[in-house]
């Protein structure tokens, strides 16, 4: 069981909330509290876009343990519009091939149940392809 | 001795400090479970099928993640940031867990903790607009600026059950505000409920039971045509002061024959009857089919809104829309866009989406 783990990291894998560096402005994700672009320290909250693009990805077949559910899925660095790279799952991909540099936004997913029936379930970021308007 | 004045009879609920909704999301998950899978399966693939297809929750959504979505598209149309709220209440019947609030998961996601009322709501389709009463309530006694209800569901069917064609995967959120700011006023609410027994879970059970032909007239038709025509006679008004009508929506005929004996058109029901492509979404079926229609909706048009929920109860909404709809229709996603959103599965995939694998 890892709850509280979970539970720490709860904001920044709902809603992205990471921080922004109040010396060099550079916007940081995970939020670590020291800014790893000047050294100074960094604790301002700041909650990230969710707007990206697929920066490299690969597809799972063999899931780790606590994932077989749901593969196969893809995993992928993305790059946020405000700098930094997080690795999360894409998801409602359907039929569509995903290519590098392809737009994305931030949802909230299910990531996986600590135990199928009677743990706690996770929930975080995943990315999916930007929802096409129509009027 | 203080003396209790009786209040009067079959008065309209309306709260002292005039209501509206000031933002308002829908969300529709992506898959699509054709009616005619569900025939071939189960029917020989013949039979008369109630829908064209229905929505499905993918692997990793449920009523938590959905309603997250919609609760977003509400804070964007509102304009307001989520620690506004001062409550998130989320009406459904398949909530992810059965101890532990659906509604701190949404109120965390969306930045709204710690001031804030949350729970869940619980009426089996009507849960989301028995929040939505009492987010008038709250807002309209002035304990609150802003309010949010949401109704959600990955609503259950037993498989080869009738219900299998139609149980399906939405949400809306709505976020009832004062009504100078709002791009639709609530000008008046009713409800009407009795102990009908038309549908039914009992605990720790993974699908509902039903009275089968019971739950049209004594449930359904009973219900909503009561809280409509007591809401109309009240506030002295026909089916053509309205420019629009949204009503609970379990398959394509239900709602079509309930707004023909209320006196309401097909062109009235138009935008908003959405099960025909996406199926019965419970707690969230009026409101997405309202989300449907506010979408199109123009300033001074009047919309009436009635839920049903089994068990049995109706709510009714009298919504005026304003001039700030026009600004606020396009800051989120509108509920077409969603439903365009389409990737058609087969009964298998359905099956293995839903968890209806016998391990």
């Amino acid at each position: 069981m890892e709850i509280p783990r979970h539970w720490r990291l709860r904001q920044q894998r709902y809603a992205l909330v990471g921080e922004v560096c109040p010396h060099c402005e550079e916007k940081i994700f995970p939020p670590r509290d020291v800014c790893p672009y000047c050294g100074n320290e960094a604790k301002t909250q700041f909650t990230f876009s969710g707007r990206g693009t697929v920066f490299s990805f690969t597809t799972l077949t063999e899931a780790p343990a606590g994932f077989e559910q749901t593969a196969p899925y893809t995993v992928a660095l993305v790059k946020l519009e405000e700098g930094p790279v997080v690795t999360a799952q894409l998801t409602d991909l359907g039929d569509r091939p995903v290519e590098i540099g392809m737009p994305v936004e931030m949802v909230t997913r299910k990531i996986r149940a600590e135990d199928e029936e009677r743990g706690v379930i996770i929930y975080g970021y995943k990315f999916r392809p930007v929802l096409t308007e129509t009027q | 001795m203080t003396e209790i004045s009786p209040q009067p009879a079959f008065a309209p609920l309306k709260p002292d400090r005039p209501v509206g909704i000031i933002g308002y999301g829908a969300y529709v998950p992506q898959y699509r479970l054709p009616a005619s899978e569900v025939a071939r399966i189960w029917k020989g693939g013949r039979a008369a099928t109630p829908i064209k297809e229905k929505a499905v929750a993918g692997l990793d959504e449920d009523v938590a993640t959905m309603a997250i979505e919609a609760a977003r598209n509400a804070l964007k149309r509102a304009g307001i940031p989520g620690d506004h709220l001062r409550a998130v209440w989320v009406g459904s019947e398949s909530h992810p867990y059965a101890v532990k609030p659906t509604s701190t998961l949404v109120a965390e996601a969306i930045g709204a903790v710690p001031h804030v009322q949350a729970a869940d709501w619980e009426f089996a389709c009507k849960a989301g607009t028995e929040a939505l009463v009492a987010s008038m309530g709250l807002v309209g006694s002035g304990m609150a600026r802003y309010a949010m209800a949401i109704g959600a569901d990955t609503a259950q069917g037993r498989p080869g059950d009738e219900l299998e064609f139609t149980a399906a995967s939405g949400a809306a959120a709505y976020i009832v505000g004062p009504a100078e700011e709002a791009l639709a006023v609530i000008e008046a609410s009713f409800s009407y409920v009795t102990d009908t027994p038309d549908f039914w879970r009992r605990p720790e059970q993974k699908f509902p039971m039903h009275g089968q032909r019971f739950t049209g007239e004594p449930a359904y038709f009973k219900h909503i045509i009561a809280a409509a025509q007591h809401l109309m006679k009240a506030t002295g008004m026909t089916a053509q002061d309205f420019r629009y009508a949204v009503f609970h929506q379990p398959n394509t005929k239900f709602p079509q024959r309930v707004a023909g004996m209320l006196g309401f058109t097909p062109e009235q029901i138009k935008p908003g009857l959405l099960s025909p492509v996406i199926g019965n979404t419970y707690a969230a079926a009026a409101l997405i089919g309202l989300a449907a229609t506010l979408d199109v909706a123009q300033p001074d048009d009047r919309i009436l809104v009635v839920s049903f929920g089994s068990g049995a109860g109706s709510d009714a909404f009298i919504l005026h829309v304003t001039e700030a709809i026009t600004q606020r229709q396009n800051r989120a996603p509108t509920t077409q866009t969603y439903i365009a959103r389409r990737v058609e599965i087969d009964y298998g995939t359905y099956v293995r989406f839903r968890g209806k694998l016998a391990s």
